[in-house]
């Protein structure tokens, strides 16, 4: 007896997690489980939602080699440019727009910049700065192109923010405003290496930690507004690095913002990241509210097909075959990091239904010597139809009833373009609703 | 070159023999020579530092001074190659919930790393005299005390409810006196089934084996009937074999010979069962992840393998060999049961089964359950039992007491005995095993099913 649904997401990443929302979206009426190998990898997100930032190629786009690329304005105006193969181009600009748009519906007060097509330019923690199309709202009051000056602070014990050198980075970049950077110790944080998280639970639980100026113990918060106070000048807005509260991230700025008098922003880290930690509770809130089943911490490691179609995929639990029967399939398992695409030393493949990946057979053109060049490995992925079925050597569909989405698809490079998390809404919304529509 | 410069990667080729090899086919060097005892090196390699384990760790969130999973394994393997390193005391502070293992994007065996160096660690640097490893090894070994106390239940239930009891404890022990010692039942769930004279169903081809572990047989017997009484329902034959404590709190607490000794003895027993055509069927979601997971990780005895493929949760093995939804179809269970808050413990979420019961759940007429989210209980098995982690343990488990407040439903619901005890100290709601729901709904509560059929 297999465990039957009318629609099956193998995938939970951002993907994964758009398009069983697509799917029970399209079709109330669906039973749509996500199955997920492993928790979702979001938290190596930044939680930055970027649609394209910079253009692919840039020898196409007339720059001159070493020439830095300009980032791109309006991401959305761009789309009708990208080459045959790239995801935006298969499932077109308009279904762009929509995944954005019911992006901003699940997001709700979460996520800020749906106000205006063009893209925010958010800086990150190296001081560089990246350009998106949403951010969550910790860190609106942080944008580049505001021109008011800004106070960034960073900690001992977090190496990972070197916040004066994040300020002298900004300013060189050019930022519309003075930048300074000090370096405090987190008020509670003993140990050099306390992971990202404990941060957050301080300041969520705004636990009791023995107050700097020797007063007993007060809670972290305030502990943490008093350590900031002296520093600052008349900086009208500061920045810490994204660690400021897990749960009650809303609240924990609200109490720094005003003990303080400014307004607080976050600045989006490397993994893990509390910003992609929150997007992922964010998702799987909203698969729970739409009644998607989750089944996680398990692979799908084997299928069985009939006439052309998948028939069911077998669950593997700790050597236990548990078959997961469906209608429809998203294939959602990610990239080359994430193992939804993989390559040995003769061929480069897609593990789980070995869908045909296109790649040079000589593994040595499947790199360029220039490091940051273009590399062909980083557009390795399936090549879909425009329905998002990804396509065998003949460009027929590997199965009629399986679509793919996300980062497990080619054609592009989410690195270099800066388009990862437009990619998998994109193509997770139209692999969705595709497979909503026909499990009825 | 002295020997005492000879590199660690003694099975790299020396530079004459790859001169000497003329074609270019591919052979993979081995680095490390395979190592014959337990050790720390299966999987270091597979970390690549991204940390995702660390923020899962529920301990390392509260806890300055755990170091987290990260460090526990990978980098503690990395350090012992060093001579001078022992294995740091921290790993102590790992509460085993193994939430690290499902997070890792590179199948890095977070657990099983654990669980090795914590028996290293008891083994090589904790006194056998101290009163830490005497109350640990009570602890971990509960089940060789349980027969006595269920022997005596009700002078046991009062004389571990005493307050002096519990200060003795505490000031001997290090056993916190903040808990209340859980009841023996005054008949075990063996004793019982013994009664009754064994199973009431025969069937050549529908046939489970029982593993009730020690909770269920000791303490919860109800839940134990309840399995019997579900999948008699459904035909099976029941099988009740010889068997010790799954090795669950001996794992937790670094006593692998304990372990060892409690598994082998379950792997012979379960193994023969499986020859008499049997599958194996737990009520407890660690018991079955120790024999799935951890055996295998931990163990070779023969048949260990084939133990962990046969072994299923009581829940999931209805699921996929019966259409469990489409029988609750339509039932309800009368006033016996209202809304639940229901906990996944972390042993259900590691075997992928987190989403199960609520799913179950909602077949049912009448009650829902409500899923109060993916927090850590806390208590982690003996974990939050020791005077020294009651603290962290109930910082732990605060998501979990304030989302079972908010949550519609006034009992606590879940699979795990010691995630039960937390629930119930954490919130005083009385806690029920997803067993108990379906009996009523298929076969009516054990109060109305006791008639004719069963000599209760």
């Amino acid at each position: 007896m297999a465990i039957t649904d009318d629609v099956l997401v193998i995938g939970g990443g951002l993907a994964g997690a758009t398009a069983a929302l697509a799917a029970t979206e399209t079709a109330p009426d669906a039973r749509v489980r996500l199955v997920t190998a492993k928790q979702s990898t979001l938290r190596h997100a930044s939680g930055l939602i970027d649609v394209l930032g910079y253009a692919p190629g840039s020898e196409d786009h007339g720059h001159e080699q070493g020439q830095k690329q300009k980032p791109i304005v309006d991401p959305f105006a761009e789309l009708d440019t990208l080459p045959t193969g790239h995801p935006y181009e298969r499932v077109g600009g308009e279904a762009v727009r929509d995944a954005l748009e019911f992006f901003d519906d699940i997001a709700g007060d979460a996520y800020a910049g749906g106000h205006t097509d063009k893209n925010a330019l958010v800086p990150t923690h190296g001081g560089t700065v990246k350009p998106t199309a949403r951010y969550p709202a910790a860190t609106a009051d942080g944008l580049a192109s505001d021109d008011r000056d800004a106070l960034l602070v960073g900690f001992e014990t977090l190496p990972d923010f070197e916040a004066p050198l994040a300020a002298a980075h900004l300013e060189a970049a050019g930022a519309p405003f003075d930048a300074r950077g000090v370096t405090l110790s987190f008020p509670g944080i003993v140990r050099d290496d306390a992971k990202v998280t404990r941060y957050a639970h301080l300041l969520d639980r705004n636990e009791r930690v023995a107050s700097e100026a020797g007063a007993g113990e007060i809670g972290a918060r305030e502990a943490l507004a008093a350590a900031v106070e002296p520093h600052l000048e008349d900086e009208p807005r500061v920045g810490f690095p994204a660690i400021v509260g897990d749960d009650r991230p809303a609240a924990v700025r609200e109490s720094l913002a005003d003990a303080l008098g400014v307004d607080i922003f976050e600045v989006p880290m490397g993994p893990p990241s509390l910003p992609g930690l929150r997007l992922e509770d964010l998702l799987y809130a909203a698969l729970e509210n739409a009644g998607v089943r989750v089944t996680s911490g398990v692979p799908v490691v084997d299928y069985e097909t009939a006439d052309g179609a998948i028939d069911h995929v077998i669950v593997d639990r700790n050597g236990a075959e548990i078959p997961h029967e469906a209608a429809q399939y998203v294939l959602a398992t990610g990239g080359l990091v994430g193992k939804g695409i993989e390559s040995g030393r003769e061929r480069v493949s897609e593990p789980l239904f070995d869908c045909h990946v296109p790649h040079a057979s000589d593994r040595y053109d499947w790199f360029v010597d220039d490091v940051f060049g273009e590399q062909p490995y980083a557009r390795f992925g399936l090549a879909p139809d425009r329905e998002l079925r990804p396509l065998d050597a003949n460009d027929d569909p590997e199965f009629r009833n399986l679509r793919a989405a996300g980062a497990v698809l080619g054609g592009y490079d989410y690195a270099a373009e800066k388009s990862g998390a437009g990619v998998s809404l994109a193509t997770g919304y139209v692999a969705g609703t595709r497979a909503g529509e026909e499990s009825e | 070159m002295s020997e005492a410069e000879q590199p660690i990667d003694d099975g790299v080729p020396s530079d004459q023999s790859s001169a000497d090899a003329d074609d270019d086919e591919f052979e993979p060097v081995q680095v490390f020579p395979e190592s014959e005892e337990m050790d720390l090196r299966p999987g270091a390699d597979n970390c690549y530092k991204c940390s995702t384990c660390d923020t899962n760790c529920p301990v390392a969130e509260v806890d300055d001074e755990f170091p987290g999973p990260k460090f526990q394994g990978p980098e503690q393997w990395r350090l012992k190659r060093q001579d001078d390193h022992d294995i740091d005391e921290s790993v102590m502070k790992c509460s085993n919930c193994m939430r690290c293992d499902s997070s890792c994007p590179s199948d890095v065996p977070l657990s099983q790393m654990h669980n090795t160096a914590r028996g290293e660690y008891v083994e090589e640097n904790m006194s056998k005299f101290s009163r830490e490893y005497i109350r640990n090894r009570m602890l971990a070994n509960y089940r060789r005390l349980a027969p006595l106390a269920s022997m005596f239940p009700r002078t046991a239930n009062f004389v571990m409810g005493l307050s002096v009891t519990k200060w003795l404890g505490e000031k001997t022990l290090g056993v916190t006196s903040e808990r209340d010692f859980p009841e023996f039942a005054t008949e075990t769930f063996r004793e019982w089934w013994t009664k009754r004279g064994g199973a009431h169903v025969e069937s050549e081809d529908k046939r489970i084996a029982y593993f009730h572990g020690c909770y269920s047989n000791y303490n919860t017997p109800e839940v134990a009937k309840a399995l019997v009484r579900v999948y008699e329902h459904f035909g099976y034959e029941i099988m009740v074999p010889n068997q010790s404590c799954s090795g669950t709190p001996m794992f937790a607490n670094g006593m692998l010979d304990d372990a060892r000794r409690a598994a082998e003895t379950n792997v012979r027993e379960l193994a023969a069962a499986i020859e008499d055509g049997a599958d194996i069927i737990a009520s407890c979601s660690s018991c079955s992840m120790s024999i799935r997971q951890e055996y295998p990780e931990l163990f070779d005895f023969e048949d260990t393998d084939t133990v962990a493929e046969h072994t299923w949760d009581a829940v999931e093995y209805l699921r996929v060999h019966e259409d469990l939804e489409a029988e609750l179809e339509g039932t309800s269970v009368g006033d016996e049961f209202d809304d639940f808050a229901y906990h996944a413990p972390c042993h259900s979420r590691n075997q992928g089964l987190d989403g199960q019961t609520i799913e179950v759940m909602d077949a049912i007429d009448g009650i829902e359950a409500h899923d109060v989210g993916d927090s850590c209980s806390g208590i982690s098995g003996t974990y939050g039992w020791k005077e020294e982690n009651y603290e962290t343990s109930m910082k732990i488990g605060e998501d979990m007491f304030e989302h079972m407040a908010a949550a519609e439903a006034e009992t606590g619901l879940t699979e795990c005995p010691t995630c039960s005890m937390q629930m119930e100290h954490g919130t005083g709601y009385e806690i029920r095993h997803t067993l108990e729901v379906l009996e009523a709904a298929l076969v009516g509560s054990s109060a109305q099913s006791a008639p004719a059929t069963e000599p209760n």
